[in-house]
């Protein structure tokens, strides 16, 4: 399992696929967060890394789905897939190998705006002033999220042989699950239930995580998530050939 | 036994793929996996290796079952896929370090795949990505990564298919080296093939085992009813030939060339002499021709309606 996790970054770093998702990923959060008038801290004026935490789950619908989009579905077209599991490993640590390969991709590309958290702490007046409890929250809220989408990123692509499908079936499902229950619960047709639509959506937990607290039941909301859509992939990888 | 197959059944759908198939392999044996395309060749192969469940039977390799043992068989199958699957953007060295890795070697995967580089005449270009390689290396790198780990059964689908005869001679002699004391199921349909490497010859159609047989044995079988060329000086018509005793079938071989079928236990040779003094022709070439494989294949196989 390890060498199959080693040779999938290896495929992310060779292929460029890993070095341009991690450029426009820093590329567009640093943009929002020091250029553009309507979002940068600076004319903000407020310490915080709010802008980071709020783009990032959008950003992160597209680079995930574009990192996660091939992973099955090339190899099904390709056929590489049959040899793969011709070889003594099994679905579930195939399964397992292309998760932590995304996850790991996902890291890498966080790694980076730690500078960011540190700009800001030395330009807090008086230096230091920042509330870093809620941004470690933050992050581990983001890194969460982020294997949630890597989850549903790979569901998606085993679903099909073709990576647009894949790309924008994933899209679509990440857009739901991060957002659409908030929305739906809004509706006044759902109003009896609203609180219980808004807490299946993934944005609730986020929020709560992001305010600093590591609230357990979010921690299980959010792993369930992930091993619901692990599990799903694992059970639709062989479907199709 | 290396392989054993007992009522091995795959329906997709309403199609019976493979239906109700028996054989068994003693190890040791190079067999010719022969029939059609559609014949359900690969879908046997792909049930052995464990990528696909059979609906019904029972597949072993090497007396572990394919259902209940799957990681057993995996690990003492070498299994080369149909049209090779690689992953093209792979350097020939590295994809044969995970694939060593995959199979849990660790110590001596590095002299493992130089051994294996150096057997399969990959050495040139060893530090090529697969995907620059021409088809006859890519297939080089199949067989490299399906003979790596040293496996008691080598299931290779295919393995010439697109190859110019060069390179064909080259993995025919590459397969044979290897199986001499190992066990090598390989399907084609290239007849020659079997011809010059087989041992063993099972030929399917439309999901069922039509023949089962040493290669010696299934071209005797079938070498009861001769074949006869025949070149004439003149003229002589499909009619007139029909009408000479003891010949079957007739066909057009040319001009004035003419192939002709004799039922059993006669000799054409002195008739159609006789033949031909009594027309007043002349004999310009005759020879006798010993049913060859693929007329077999093309008996047992074609469509019976």
């Amino acid at each position: 399992m390890i060498t199959l996790l080693i040779k999938e970054i290896r495929s992310f770093l060779s292929s460029l696929i890993a070095v341009i998702v991690i450029v426009v990923f820093l590329l567009a959060i640093g943009l929002f967060m020091w250029v553009f008038p309507d979002t940068n801290v600076l004319d903000y004026g407020y310490s915080n890394m709010d802008t980071l935490f709020s783009m990032a789950p959008f950003v992160f619908i597209f680079l995930i789905s574009a990192i996660t989009m091939r992973s099955y579905s090339e190899e099904k077209r390709m056929g590489t897939f049959e040899s793969l599991v011709t070889k003594p490993i099994s679905d579930l640590q195939i399964v397992l190998a292309k998760y932590l390969a995304g996850l790991f991709l996902v890291l890498f590309s966080l790694i980076p705006t730690l500078i960011y958290y540190y700009t800001i702490y030395q330009l807090g007046a008086p230096k230091g002033n920042i509330d870093s409890g809620a941004i470690w929250g933050s992050y581990i809220g983001l890194l969460l999220l982020g294997s949630c989408y890597v989850a549903i990123g790979l569901f998606s692509s085993s679903l099909t042989e073709n990576q647009i499908i894949a790309f924008i079936t994933s899209m679509f499902l990440c857009f739901f699950c991060f957002t659409a229950f908030d929305q739906i619960s809004k509706l006044s047709l759902f109003s009896s239930i609203d609180y219980l639509l808004e807490w299946l959506g993934i944005n609730y937990h986020y929020e709560s995580i992001s305010r600093g607290v590591l609230d357990t039941r979010d921690l299980v909301y959010f792993l369930s998530l992930t091993a619901l859509f692990l599990g799903l992939t694992f059970k639709t990888s062989r479907k199709g050939i | 036994m290396s392989i054993e197959v007992r009522g091995l059944t795959k329906l997709y759908s309403e199609q019976r793929a493979v239906d109700d198939i028996s054989f068994s392999i003693k190890s040791g044996e190079i067999v010719g996996f022969l029939g059609p395309n559609g014949a359900g060749k690969s879908t046997t192969m792909k049930m052995l290796t464990c990528f696909i469940e059979p609906s019904a039977g029972i597949a072993e390799v090497c007396g572990y079952n394919t259902i209940i043992n799957p990681m057993d068989v995996k690990r003492q199958v070498g299994y080369l896929a149909e049209h090779n699957p690689l992953y093209l953007d792979m350097y020939v060295k590295e994809y044969l370090l995970f694939v060593a890795g995959i199979y849990g070697i660790k110590k001596d995967a590095s002299t493992l795949v130089r051994n294996i580089i150096g057997n399969t005449g990959l050495f040139p270009e060893q530090n090529k990505k697969i995907g620059a390689l021409s088809k006859g290396y890519r297939q080089r790198v199949g067989l490299a990564q399906a003979m790596l780990h040293n496996p008691k059964v080598l299931i290779l689908d295919e393995p010439t298919s697109g190859l110019d005869p060069n390179q064909i001679n080259d993995i025919r002699k590459l397969i044979t080296e290897f199986g001499k004391d190992r066990t090598v199921m390989l399907s084609t349909h290239i007849m020659q093939e079997v011809e010059a490497m087989c041992d063993r010859i099972i030929i399917i159609n439309k999901g069922k085992i039509v023949a089962d047989d040493a290669t010696g044995n299934l071209q005797k079988r079938f070498n009861s009813s001769l074949l006869l060329n025949v070149e004439f000086k003149n003229e002589v018509t499909k009619v007139q030939l029909k009408e000479i005793p003891g010949v079957q079938m007739v066909t057009e071989n040319g001009r004035n060339r003419w192939k002709l079928a004799a039922t059993k236990g006669s000799d054409l040779r002195e008739l159609v002499f006789k033949f031909a003094v009594d027309t007043g022709n002349v004999i310009l070439q005759q020879n006798e021709e010993e049913q060859r494989l693929e007329e077999i294949f093309q008996h047992l196989t074609k469509d019976i309606s």
